[in-house]
């Protein structure tokens, strides 16, 4: 194989999935993020880094439409999101993306099972077929590893790593293409973060995902992340490769943070 | 397949007085298909340096590294990481891994990420395994409980699971017996002769002389300032 | 004995203009729930104080009022709002379904069928359907804009996992003329079928809510269910002791300390005309004979 014939660029999609242009937020004269540009391609992973208080949730939340920013255009598949109804908006959340919250507590409905929880989404998006519903739901929890017995469990009798797993699961279940993640390994035991980052790095490969996740943990980028943004006092001070940023990082900032790290 | 021109490199300590420190300037070398090149030069001379370099990890300063006709050094990251999973391959001296993750999927991993079905990816990586003498037993468990000549081969595995046009190999042999060293050597010469351009730092001598068509001195490379 | 005391049927003309106003938007949007200033009423909320403002705006001299509770024109709650209207508006009252021009019910639609140019007035505890899954209304009255609704079936899901059968026996959900998800108030759901194309116009009062949804005659009103657990107008697999009826919604009544119990019809006067007509159940004097 020369070069020349690999044309590995030829078979890569020419438009961006996710367009973020000069996104602004400002919380009266303090900001919250200012001016965040960047590009999301298909099946890629974005990890944005940076401490409490560096704009990096103020960001997510005005992409996962938390949030209004007050400048910016975010694309989506071309389409300003921005312009979107309001019932096109939730539509999209409801379907094409999905948001898994730091606490999963935040993203699940505590007082419905979890094939239920899990079947929300697609019940949402039209199936009328409980018996369909409910081995979609039996299959997904296999895939997140809870054990099928569980089903009609509430999410209440399940341990933190469980209910995560458990979010995960109600996300995907629609086959959506973005994912928005805040800190999804947050809270929980090491243990079970290894398992979870296992679970969601062969998700995001299996299913071809784009995904943008906050997080300060830079082990967690590092194995899950293709790209990285670094973040401080709301605006972006690095961008790059995640290996080449965590390793030959350019600014003082980053810099800092990578050798603040504590290496086991 | 890999060309490298005017490549210069610093790293700038922003913390630390925003020193400056030069440690490359105007390297070139040329890898060509069917190649294998050896860097040379003392320790801290610059040959993981450089190495880096190609493979995207450590920014450019300046010059031009083109692997497969993308130019590294000013390539976006999506380029780069296109680059990575399909045409340029490294053979790291540490394993990264998830933990818990089984040895046998994380060789199969990069032949996954191709979209190769889990079966064929599986069957691969198993014979590689065999071949480099991981016990099966070992297979389903996670490398990081591994010694460290486990660890390499694994490693080892996983950089041969897909036939890269072009790869890098920083210090393959190293703490490796004899049996594992020659299948490593027998590796390195089947890609050579299905055509990957292969850029490698090799202190083991015996291994060079074996492997190597040409070798470059990156003393060559070290800028000219007061060491 | 109209007690000149109170305007006609005790509401004064602004407050009923405006409950009318709210009726017409309602009408015109079936299932939609329109907000209204609701009054204080001489009676408890819970007590069908929503109801009675509703009737109160539609009642015209001519009216022929009937009430209703569980079915029953002879219950505390129906003697209590007949008598206030007759002291309020003077108007005639009747036990009789196929009489009224005017039902005002808690809790049931009559076995007779309506017809043309009557109203049932239905008293509402909790109009909206979503607000057991989701207590924001905020949140509530956005899903019902966006027509999002799929957490009616997830409630309806839950009946299933966990009881094998969709569970909920009353108040059971709706959705009218196919946009808005409706809670037809706690009518056993043997009612829901009664709901649809019916004759009659159907006009629904939440007084505590301050809410009025409605029906318009011929209304389409579907209950929610799923392909493979289709909807069942249910009631007690059991014949009306008094008056053999199979068909009618039953009320089981225990009727001494050992246990004994009884089955008779919930809806009074519709037992009551069947026996007239010489019906006769399992208990009925002449039956056990």
């Amino acid at each position: 194989m020369g070069a020349g014939e690999l044309g590995i660029f030829g078979k890569m999609k020419l438009q961006p999935l996710l367009s973020v242009q000069g996104l602004t937020k400002r919380y009266g004269a303090r900001i919250g993020c200012a001016d965040v540009s960047f590009d999301l391609w298909p099946g890629e992973v974005l990890g944005i880094v940076g401490e409490s208080g560096s704009g990096k949730s103020t960001l997510l939340s005005c992409l996962a439409g938390h949030q209004r920013p007050d400048l910016g255009r975010i694309l989506y598949d071309g389409d300003d999101v921005l312009a979107l109804s309001e019932a096109a908006w939730r539509r999209l959340l409801r379907g094409d993306w999905a948001y898994v919250h730091q606490n999963p507590r935040d993203g699940l409905r505590m007082g419905v099972s979890a094939g239920g929880n899990v079947g929300e989404r697609l019940m949402g998006t039209g199936a009328r077929h409980y018996g369909a519903i409910r081995a979609t739901a039996t299959d997904w929890l296999g895939r997140v590893e809870i054990a099928a017995d569980r089903i009609d469990d509430r999410p209440s009798a399940f341990s933190g790593g469980m209910q995560q797993r458990l979010q995960i699961a109600r996300n995907l279940v629609t086959g959506p293409r973005l994912v928005f993640m805040d800190e999804p390994t947050g809270g929980l035991d090491v243990s079970v973060q290894a398992r979870l980052l296992d679970l969601l790095r062969g998700l995001v490969r299996d299913l071809g995902l784009s995904v943008v996740i906050v997080t300060h943990d830079l082990a967690v980028v590092r194995l899950l992340a293709d790209r990285l943004m670094v973040m401080k006092s709301g605006r972006v001070v690095e961008t790059g490769l995640t290996d080449q940023v965590l390793d030959d990082p350019q600014h003082g900032y980053t810099q800092l943070l990578v050798s603040s790290v504590l290496q086991v | 397949m890999i060309e490298v021109s005017n490549l210069s490199k610093a790293f700038t300590l922003h913390n630390q007085g925003g020193a400056v420190i030069p440690v490359m300037a105007g390297a070139a070398l040329r890898v060509a298909p069917g190649e294998c090149v050896g860097l040379v030069g003392q320790s801290g001379a610059g040959k993981s340096t450089l190495m880096r370099m190609v493979y995207g990890n450590y920014l450019a300063a300046g010059g031009r590294i083109l692997v497969g006709g993308v130019d590294v050094v000013t390539a976006e990251p999506r380029q780069i990481i296109a680059l990575r999973r399909e045409v340029l391959g490294y053979v790291s001296q540490f394993l990264r891994v998830v933990p818990r993750v089984p040895t046998i999927e994380v060789v199969a991993d990069p032949l996954l990420r191709l979209g190769i079905p889990a079966d064929q990816a599986r069957d691969r990586a198993a014979a590689l395994l065999a071949r480099l003498n991981i016990p099966e037993r070992l297979w389903g468990l996670s490398p990081t409980t591994f010694s460290g000549g486990e660890q390499q081969r694994v490693n080892i595995a996983r950089g041969f699971a897909h036939g890269y046009p072009a790869l890098l190999l920083d210090e393959p042999t190293a703490s490796l017996d004899a049996a594992n060293r020659a299948v490593v050597l027998e590796l390195i010469g089947e890609a050579k002769a299905r055509g990957a351009a292969i850029l490698g730092i090799f202190h083991d001598e015996g291994a060079r002389a074996q492997v190597c068509d040409r070798l470059v001195d990156v003393t060559a490379f070290t800028p000219a300032r007061v060491a | 004995m109209t007690d000149h005391a109170y305007n006609f049927a005790y509401l004064d003309e602004q407050t009923k203009r405006m409950i009318r106003r709210a009726l017409l938007k309602a009408l015109a949007m079936p299932g939609y729930q329109v907000p209204f200033a609701s009054r204080e009423m001489p009676m408890p909320y819970g007590w069908g104080t929503g109801g009675v403002q509703v009737t109160a705006a539609c009642l015209t001299p001519d009216d022929r009022l009937k009430v209703i509770d569980q079915g029953a024109d002879d219950t505390t709650n129906a003697v209590s709002i007949r008598r206030f209207f007759q002291r309020t508006a003077g108007v005639a009252v009747t036990e009789a379904t196929v009489e009224a021009t005017l039902i005002q019910t808690r809790h049931r639609i009559p076995e007779q069928p309506l017809s043309e140019g009557q109203i049932l007035v239905y008293q509402v505890p909790i109009p909206e359907p979503l607000r057991f899954l989701e207590p924001r209304e905020t949140e509530t009255r956005k899903m019902h804009e966006l027509e999002e609704y799929g957490l009616m079936h997830v409630k309806l899901y839950e009946d299933i996992a966990r009881h094998g059968e969709i569970a909920t026996s009353y108040a059971y959900p709706v959705k009218v003329e196919g946009r808005y998800v409706m809670d037809p108030s706690p009518i056993p759901k043997f009612d829901n079928p009664k709901l649809a194309g019916n004759p009659a116009i159907q006009l629904f009062g939440a007084g505590r809510e301050a809410r009025i949804h409605a029906l318009p005659p011929y209304c389409d009103v579907v209950s929610l269910d799923f392909e493979d657990h289709p909807f069942v107008a249910s009631k007690a697999d059991a014949c009306c002791d008094l008056c053999g009826s199979g068909t009618s919604y039953l009320d089981e009544v225990i009727t001494d300390d050992r246990g004994s119990r009884m089955f008779v019809c919930s809806d009074t006067d519709y037992c009551t005309s069947r026996r007239a007509e010489g019906q006769r159940g399992r208990l009925s004097p002449e039956g056990r004979a």
